[in-house]
């Protein structure tokens, strides 16, 4: 595939997103906390924003935020109450069956827990290689295997890891693996949920820089979902700061971090603890 | 500053399906009364081991050997009680009890009164069919149990008044999950202090207690193992700010055990770097972290993403596993700096300052 580098085009277009909960009332929460907090909650509250080719947007936000029920959204495991999402032009709510599978290959997502998001009973090579068999059976299992070694060489994991269980993997490596199924299919989009904030600091600086490297590789075009401004000051090429459902802040990572605007951007970057310097 | 706890050589062994291991390896630091020690580490260094070590926690089968003598609050409420009967201090000698030796029911009296501990994740650690005042309340019965109901309902609010919660009354009804994550660490926390503050041992009542918040006593020794991992930037701020006031007002030693050198740096006042069970640098916090001498501190420096850009460079590898620790420094086979006498032999800790030492030949 090759594109035309002097025309960004528009990977993702979302407008108006939005997204409410009913408050569950159940059981066990007593009468006062059902009465005062009854109705509706709203989770993402008319987000819209456009993500361009080879652009890593960084979405920041406390817990609660909104910030995964708006992956969710696009990654279309929820549906939106209102709002428009384009993936590449297409409009990705309106797709069913065949065309909304396509759309999802095109889509790939790296998980937070690498202790959880791998299956403990497959090798390796079978984890990264199922989108392929998923998405292109046709493929014989030579020329998967291929690709799947190639992939893993590309994340920095050894040869022998194919025929390896998760287990025999630390949380860095585990995290690589994560990654290399998620770009085995060479997706437009790639979607991260907080992708290091369950590793050591010297491993996640690991995978920061490996991330870095392949964003440069693969020209990934990302939406980077986490809590931790340090962190995406390493890789975000913009930043959206997000409170309550809504997009407080936006703008290109230097501007958000040197000139916030917002009380809530500056209020998050007074709480960064900081390192005194030598 | 008088001393409040200090560990020497203490080993921690495990029994393993590969033979022994030992996530504690010969391991001395001391802390001092109200002073907070920052112990960092990651994963698999044996930091939380060393704390379970402390609150006599370690699984049954773990072998312990060494010492941890910590001055006991019988010391300290004779202080005060001579100073409120303006007798001059006495020159009893300094009352001390080895931690490591302490049988189950010794350790009954001391656990929660003496050496408190507040875990990571404040949802798996509070029962979640309790209301968060009856926990407390527990806390104290534990160690009070003829105290009156009234008086343990007291404490129980003073202890949550003490951890910032606001409406003590209304949130000791509540059930954790009703909590939000920055509060049910602030009750446990408060469960944490609580059997220290309610001692009877001090015979003083409440109303006394109050009035001069120099006389609240909570536990001498407060173990903090990542609590603020699991919680939000900003509240997070708010619980570190609350352990440095509770250090203030009830005068309690703090471990706080992290992987986070920038929480590290507003809590602490020295810093101990453990890895593979054993500490490799240890000194003042702002020292260690403006001017750290060993290569694996310097390494996790470089390798804390700050807010400005590109600087990043992290440490090759991983940690080793126990099982199969490197003959001579565990940090040689990661080390940028390594010489073949790396491989020889454990290196000491070698002094830089006074205060500052580093497990390092380069030094």
């Amino acid at each position: 595939m090759t594109f035309d580098s002097t025309a960004p085009e528009a990977v993702l277009d979302v407008k108006g997103l939005r997204k409410t909960f009913s408050r569950s009332t159940s059981v066990f929460s007593s009468d006062s906390a059902a009465t005062s907090s009854a109705g509706r909650f709203t989770a993402v509250d008319g987000v819209t924003f456009r993500l361009l080719r080879t652009e890593t947007l960084a979405v920041v936000g406390e817990s609660g935020c909104g910030k995964t029920t708006l992956a969710r959204m696009i990654l279309r495991l929820i549906e939106p109450d209102a709002g428009e999402i384009y993936l590449a032009g297409q409009d990705l709510l309106a797709a069913e069956g065949k065309a909304l599978r396509e759309m999802r290959r095109q889509m790939q997502m790296i998980f937070q827990d690498p202790f959880a998001s791998l299956n403990p009973r497959m090798k390796v090579g079978e984890i990264v290689g199922e989108p392929l068999a998923i998405h292109e059976p046709e493929l014989s299992r030579a020329a998967r295997r291929d690709k799947v070694a190639e992939m893993l060489q590309q994340v920095g994991m050894p040869l022998d890891t194919l025929n390896r269980y998760p287990h025999e993997f630390s949380g860095g490596q585990r995290q690589r693996i994560g990654i290399a199924r998620a770009l085995i299919l060479r997706p437009r989009l790639v979607i991260a949920d907080e992708p290091v904030s369950a590793l050591d600091v010297s491993v996640g600086a690991q995978a920061l820089l490996l991330f870095r490297e392949l964003q440069r590789e693969f020209g990934l075009t990302c939406l980077f979902i986490s809590h931790s401004l340090p962190v995406v000051a390493q890789i975000a090429s913009r930043i959206a700061v997000m409170q309550a459902g809504q997009f407080v802040e936006i703008g290109t990572t230097e501007y958000v971090l040197q000139k916030p605007v917002h009380p809530y951007t500056k209020q998050l970057l007074a709480a960064v603890p900081a390192i005194p310097e030598a | 500053m008088s001393e409040l706890l200090e560990v020497r050589g203490l080993t921690v062994e495990l029994a393993t399906a590969q033979g022994w291991v030992r996530p504690v390896n010969e391991l001395s630091l001391r802390i001092g009364a109200g002073e907070s020690l920052g112990l960092v580490g990651e994963s698999g260094s044996g930091k939380t081991m060393l704390a379970l070590a402390l609150m006599g926690l370690l699984p049954d089968r773990a072998k312990v050997s060494g010492e941890a003598w910590l001055g006991t609050k019988a010391k300290e409420a004779e202080e005060v009680k001579e100073a409120r009967e303006m007798r001059p201090a006495g020159s009893r000698p300094r009352q001390l009890k080895d931690l490591l030796q302490l049988t189950e029911r010794e350790w009954r009296e001391v656990r929660g009164r003496e050496v408190a501990m507040v875990f990571q994740e404040p949802m798996t650690s509070l029962n979640p069919v309790m209301r968060s005042g009856a926990q407390i309340q527990e806390a104290i019965r534990a160690h009070y149990p003829r105290m009156h109901a009234k008086l343990v309902e007291y404490w129980v609010l003073e202890a949550l008044r003490l951890a910032a919660v606001p409406e003590t009354k209304t949130r000791s009804q509540q059930f954790p999950h009703q909590l939000s994550g920055g509060l049910r660490q602030r009750v446990m926390i408060a469960m944490a202090i609580a059997a220290g503050l309610a001692d009877p041992g001090l015979e003083m009542t409440p109303q006394e207690r109050r009035r001069p918040e120099e006389v609240l006593t909570g536990p001498r020794l407060l173990i903090a193992d990542e609590p603020t991992t699991a919680l939000d930037v900003t509240i997070q701020k708010q619980i570190l700010d609350l352990l440095g006031e509770l250090r203030r007002r009830l005068g309690l030693g703090l471990l706080f055990i992290t992987h986070d050198l920038g929480v590290v740096a507003q809590v602490a006042d020295r810093i101990a770097v453990i890895y593979a069970g054993r500490i490799i640098e240890e000194g003042p916090a702002r020292e260690v972290l403006s001017h750290p001498r060993h290569p694996y501190t310097q390494g996790l420096l470089k390798s804390s993403p700050s807010l400005e850009p590109g600087a990043l460079t992290p440490i090759p590898g991983s940690v080793p596993q126990l099982k199969a620790l490197p003959p001579g420094c565990a940090f040689e086979p990661r080390c940028p700096l390594r010489r073949e006498e790396c491989a020889a032999g454990v290196p000491a800790l070698r002094f830089i300052a006074s205060e500052h030492s580093a497990r390092c030949i380069l030094v």
